[in-house]
């Protein structure tokens, strides 16, 4: 077959911008979502409350372990006939993503704070310092730094899950080259190009993160 | 390494030494751990060579068991170039070929055993003859018995190192080295990870090799006394090269040079 | 839950597509995985080279459009019949090897150095040193990382009912829509489903971290 030139700059390149708009909201949304939620999780894990500690454990292990594929299709179709709400494709997908990448994010997090020392609490404890400002000002301070490089792989993954989106219909990158390839058959450019694109994002982003793992040190990856 | 000329003076081997370092220089960075090194072992001598940590003892060792390579001169063992090969009359470096044919004549006792943690202590000594020398299983267990009787580990055969203390990993690790039947035996520090109660153990099975073998032993060590009742000849290694030498009478009891007395002045005292 | 029991054949046909879409890229992906690993480690530089781009582009693409590719541009680019299930398959396994490499060179690496040096001494050839001294060992080191690897990889096998291969996620869908009633019940099940063979494989993968470790420390 010959590759198209023509069609891949007048027709596939603005349609695939159009989506890496698309695919870049849901990237930046869900992410925070993920860093917030992710740290709730971390220290609703360590509480001295098992009936907190028990149960969030499950859920982190329960999220972690199911097709992100299969929660969104729960959220968008399920979810509304139990809250009586549509959501848009765009918020399912942030909503989805982000509380998956939550979970991971806390086994990120808990690497981090199993790594400040234990004397770190006691010295608090032996000040009187309370357990929120210990966590907050003393543990924390001493766990988010070396995990940066981690928390930004994970970044990175999520933008590589986003083409997921494409199973609700949310015209992300790939469903815009699925759009193209379906109508034309010019399934080979558009693809490729698709392809392409998250190539040199993910790959330019992996190598901005090496350079923090060097700057920073590293804490082992979990997934 | 640079090429040479196989028939000048100073790389033809010399008959009556099984190893001999030849103007050897080897560096890290730096560092510069030989100097123009120059060493002759002869057959069935024990040599112990002493020095201060970092003073380049072990690397000795390490050229000749090729685990790492010299920047220049020459080694020779039993006769045949070490890092060099010839080829239509002249010396090359040597390929992984060589290397392999002329490690049959070494064995090497490490500081840390290093012994294969996922095989028994029986296992950790077959490997070899098995799948090196072609030994079969019989064979190759029926030798392993017999020297796991010499370094008195007949019971723990089926063990696998962990369940060994550091004396006994450090016997199964002579015994390993010694399944493979070598000319040259190489000891690195072999009791310097060991808990003081567990060095004599180990010791006692290097003195009857000393005594009840022909091979040639190369010991560093930190064990002065040890040095001393087993040695033929003692070598005080010191930055990169041969500080002072002779028997261990004369090293022991009259050192000629100022470091070589302050070192032992140092070690000696506690 | 009756969505369950009147569509009984539907769901086990669906797991077995899972299953074995899930085991085949698995075994595969393994196969990519050894090859790359070890290859980064090799001491000519062509083979370092080619296996670290393989690790970085199918890193880099992200596994359902690496899929994508596979199903529909790939046999138009070679004038090929590819199967939906054979396309999707390859594509999870390339994916999944070239995380799974990443693995395998840093378990190798983490054997000690002196283990290699030990070897080389008994004048072991390249081989033996890798294929029966350092392996094993390395192997014990890769087991829970693998296993992680594993339970992602079931995670993913999903995606493969958006290239119209009928696995567990594809039937729930099918029957979803003639009967809109069942949807709670069936995702939920559905999520359960998952979850259950995610903690068989990790049930399988502590067994085999058990047996690697066996008789040492």
């Amino acid at each position: 077959m010959d590759w198209d030139w023509q069609y891949t700059w007048d027709e596939v390149l603005p349609a695939l911008l159009d989506g890496l708009v698309v695919t870049l909201e849901v990237t930046v949304l869900a992410f925070p979502l993920a860093l917030v939620l992710g740290l709730v999780l971390t220290m609703l894990r360590r509480s001295r409350r098992w009936y907190v500690r028990h149960p969030v454990r499950w859920v982190i292990e329960f999220i972690r372990s199911t097709p992100p594929l299969v929660q969104l299709f729960f959220v968008f179709y399920a979810v509304p006939l139990l809250i009586g709400l549509r959501l848009s494709a765009l918020v399912t997908g942030v909503v989805v993503l982000g509380i998956h990448y939550a979970a991971y994010l806390s086994e990120v997090y808990r690497a981090g704070i199993d790594a400040v020392p234990r004397g770190q609490w006691e010295a608090a404890t032996a000040l009187n310092i309370a357990r929120a400002h210990t966590w907050r000002s003393i543990v924390l301070p001493q766990a988010i730094p070396p995990v940066i490089p981690a928390l930004g792989n994970y970044w990175i993954s999520l933008f590589k899950d986003t083409p997921t989106l494409l199973a609700i219909g949310l015209l992300e990158i790939l469903t815009q080259a699925q759009r193209l390839g379906a109508s034309d058959f010019k399934y080979v450019e558009a693809i490729t190009m698709a392809g392409l694109m998250f190539l040199v994002l993910a790959y330019g982003s992996s190598l901005l993160v090496r350079y923090l793992e060097r700057r920073y040190g590293t804490v082992e990856r979990v997934v | 390494m640079a090429q040479s000329n196989a028939s000048s003076d100073d790389a033809r081997p010399d008959a009556r030494y099984i190893v001999e370092f030849r103007k050897v220089s080897k560096s890290f960075g730096e560092t510069q751990v030989c100097r123009q090194l120059d060493l002759q072992v002869e057959p069935a001598e024990k040599l112990a060579i002493i020095g201060p940590s970092g003073s380049g003892k072990t690397t000795i060792l390490r050229v000749l068991m090729t685990l790492e390579d010299i920047q220049s001169g020459y080694v020779i063992v039993d006769g045949e170039h070490l890092w060099h090969m010839e080829r239509r009359g002249k010396l090359v470096p040597a390929n992984e070929k060589h290397l392999r044919s002329m490690r049959t004549k070494l064995g090497m006792v490490f500081q840390h055993f290093n012994l294969f943690p996922h095989m028994t202590a029986l296992r950790n000594i077959t490997e070899a003859p098995m799948s090196v020398l072609g030994l079969d299983r019989a064979e190759a267990e029926e030798r392993a018995r017999e020297l796991l009787d010499m370094v008195g580990l007949t019971d723990k055969a089926d063990e696998h190192p962990s369940r060994l203390s550091g004396g006994q990993q450090q016997r199964v690790a002579i015994a390993r080295a010694l399944a493979m039947r070598p000319k040259v035996m190489l000891f690195d520090e072999v009791t310097a990870a060991l808990d003081p109660e567990l060095v004599g153990e180990v010791l006692n099975v290097l003195r009857k090799l000393a005594e009840q073998t022909d091979m040639t032993m190369i010991i560093v060590t930190h064990e002065m006394g040890f040095a001393r009742e087993v040695a033929d000849r003692v070598l005080f290694f010191f930055d990169g090269q041969i500080h002072e030498e002779g028997t261990p009478e004369k090293i022991f009891t009259e050192p000629e040079r100022e470091r070589t007395k302050a070192f032992l002045q140092a070690v000696l005292q506690h | 839950m009756s969505v369950f029991t009147d569509n009984i054949d539907t769901f086990l046909d669906g797991a077995w597509v899972t299953i074995q879409v899930t085991v085949l890229s698995a075994l595969l992906g393994g196969v990519f995985a050894v090859l790359a690993g070890i290859g980064m480690l090799s001491r000519r530089r062509l083979v370092r080279t080619v296996s670290r781009v393989y690790m970085e582009v199918f890193r880099g693409v992200s596994a359902l459009v690496l899929m994508f590719w596979m199903v529909f541009s790939l046999p138009l680019l070679l004038d090929i019949r590819l199967s939906a299930f054979t396309g999707a398959v390859l594509a999870l396994a390339l994916n999944i090897g070239a995380y799974e490499a990443e693995i395998v060179r840093a378990g190798v690496q983490a054997v000690p150095k002196g283990q290699w040096e030990a070897a080389t001494a008994l004048n072991l050839s390249a081989t033996q040193r890798l294929r029966r001294v350092i392996l094993p060992q390395a192997v014990a080191i890769m087991i829970p990382p693998w296993g992680t690897m594993t339970i992602h990889l079931l995670k993913a096998s999903a995606l493969v009912s958006l290239v119209q291969v009928a696995d567990l996620t594809a039937r729930a869908n099918l029957i979803r829509v003639p009967q809109p009633e069942s949807t709670v019940a069936l995702y939920t099940g559905l999520l359960v489903i998952y979850f259950v063979l995610a903690q068989l494989i990790a049930a399988l993968f502590n067994w085999l971290e058990r047996r690697a470790t066996v008789g040492r420390a």
